[in-house]
């Protein structure tokens, strides 16, 4: 018997760039998250951080008095928020305990960010160049599904359109395909506005046993996260999935696939997504990675407004990190929260009608991906 | 100047004056890979031999860097991509244009100076360039 999981309350710090620490905007999510879910006392804590240093999910709890519980920092790249989702659902599923707090906490480096990931000959030769590894997937996804640049200008114009009215949003002014390819070209065929900008920001989740939750709270149908397959990125050590060999699946896919088999539902029972924008080729590499669309049929999609509002799949309500920003370890759950809000009727303006089933997705450097689906 | 491989063991230098970038074949299931790595990345196995890859391959992926990632040595912008080998082993490497290269183009492997680091060393690694050897 294991127990059915809620999203019984949720905090976030705006994402941006402040003149506070990563310590201080952690305190702020997880206070709003628990007064959220009526203070309830937790026996676990999973803190989601890429960049913060030892112990970073320790140093939040401590400022608020709150330690003495397992807490575990867990780092698994853009993914990270996802894992922490997954360790909290499971150790609350199996009964391991009753309440979970769920962390995510990012004050990223400013400019391209240098990454352990990389050994010294690569950063020296120019091989440690990350946006040039997205717009290599980019390229690709030009070359397999026909994707064209005013394609992936649509995806920055779609999300910050969104954007706008999302108070925690980085940016929140609409654009249009014509500014988009004005902006200055950074790699072929990505330009700055196709990028989101790594940041800082929060967020935190209390994830508990429905039956102790409030009734209509949200609940985590499935939480999975996946690495890549052997083989599936190319074999020597590219850090990004995207760039992959054709017959083996991606990590996004075979976390999808795993969630769907755990949620019982498959894509046509989605009323929302969020998805990982990284950079506009990001989001259409996963409508095909999700299975909303066979492979190579992904520009269809876009073209006929299927995951713009009022489409059959509404992707990236929240802005997407085209909006947002970055902050790694709280991305993922920004995007949980997004659905838990959409689905429970506190989405303000963003609101959709009928939000009963929604799927956030993450994936990145390891790989990594994650996969949540939140339904009512 | 003395010159400085950015790391040993990436390639070699052969008779002719050009370079052999060398990798890993897996004794067990014949897996390449590049650089050489002790064990095999498909199927874990210690039991590999080291070869010399093949110069020649063509163009499956490139764009190009206009802004200087963290360490590097070079000048921007700079060509960037993904050499397939005839083996089928495809590699992340420069590219000697700066423009992006057509998907296909026959490239070849040279040698390419990256710059000087901080002991005065001109580093040197290597990179594709359209053309045949």
């Amino acid at each position: 018997m294991t127990n059915s999981v809620a999203v019984a309350g949720v905090g976030l710090h705006p994402f941006g760039r402040f003149d506070r620490t990563v310590t201080q905007m952690g305190v702020s999510a997880v206070r709003a998250a628990l007064e959220d879910a009526g203070n309830p006392s937790f026996q676990s804590v999973f803190c989601a951080t890429v960049y913060s240093g030892v112990a970073a999910g320790h140093k939040v709890l401590g400022a608020l008095g709150l330690t003495g519980t397992p807490i575990v920092n867990v780092e698994a790249g853009c993914a990270s928020g996802g894992a922490a989702l997954m360790l909290a659902t499971n150790a609350v599923r199996s009964g391991q305990c009753d309440t979970a707090l769920v962390l995510g906490i990012e004050k990223m480096p400013r400019g391209i960010i240098r990454s352990s990931f990389f050994e010294p000959w690569r950063e020296q030769s120019g091989l440690a160049a990350t946006p040039a590894y997205f717009a290599l997937r980019a390229m690709r996804l030009m070359r397999d599904s026909g994707i064209t640049k005013e394609d992936l200008a649509q995806i920055v114009v779609k999300n910050r359109a969104e954007g706008v009215n999302n108070e925690i949003a980085m940016y929140r002014t609409a654009t249009t395909v014509e500014a988009v390819l004005e902006s200055r070209l950074v790699c072929e065929p990505l330009h700055l506005h196709m990028l989101c900008s790594p940041n800082e920001g929060a967020a935190a989740i209390v994830v508990q046993r429905s039956d102790l939750a409030r009734r209509d709270a949200p609940k985590i149908a499935s939480a999975q996260l996946r690495s890549h397959l052997p083989g599936s990125i190319l074999g020597e050590a590219t850090p990004l999935s995207g760039v992959a060999d054709e017959n083996i699946p991606a990590a996004s896919t075979i976390a999808a696939h795993a969630a769907f088999e755990e949620a019982g539902y498959g894509p046509d029972d989605l009323d929302l997504i969020e998805c990982q924008d990284t950079d506009a080729a990001r989001e259409i590499l996963a409508y095909e990675e999700l299975g909303l669309c066979a492979r190579g049929d992904s520009a269809q999609l876009l073209r006929n407004g299927d995951t713009a509002r009022g489409g059959r799949w509404p992707v990236n309500l929240s802005g997407g990190l085209l909006s947002k920003g970055e902050p790694l370890g709280a991305s993922a759950l920004a995007q949980i929260i997004e659905l838990s809000n959409q689905i429970d009727g506190r989405a303000g303006v963003r609101q959709i009608e009928n939000a009963q089933v929604g799927l956030a997705h993450t994936v990145g450097r390891g790989a990594n991906a994650a996969v949540v689906i939140i339904t009512k | 100047m003395i010159t400085r491989m950015v790391h040993d063991g990436l390639f070699r230098f052969d008779s002719d004056g050009g370079i052999r970038l060398l990798g890993s074949r897996c004794e067990e299931c014949s897996h390449l890979q590049f650089p050489v790595a002790e064990t095999c990345s498909m199927c874990g196995s210690e039991r590999s031999t080291t070869i010399d890859l093949e110069r020649q391959g063509t163009l499956w992926l490139s764009t190009v860097v206009t802004n200087a990632p963290p360490g590097y040595l070079g000048e921007v912008p700079y060509g960037f991509g993904v050499v397939e080998l005839p083996s089928g082993l495809r590699i992340i490497t420069l590219i000697t244009e700066k423009e992006v290269v057509e998907f296909g183009t026959p490239l070849r492997l040279v040698a390419h100076d990256l710059g000087v680091n901080d002991d005065g060393e001109m580093v040197i690694t290597y990179a594709f360039s359209p053309g045949s050897s």
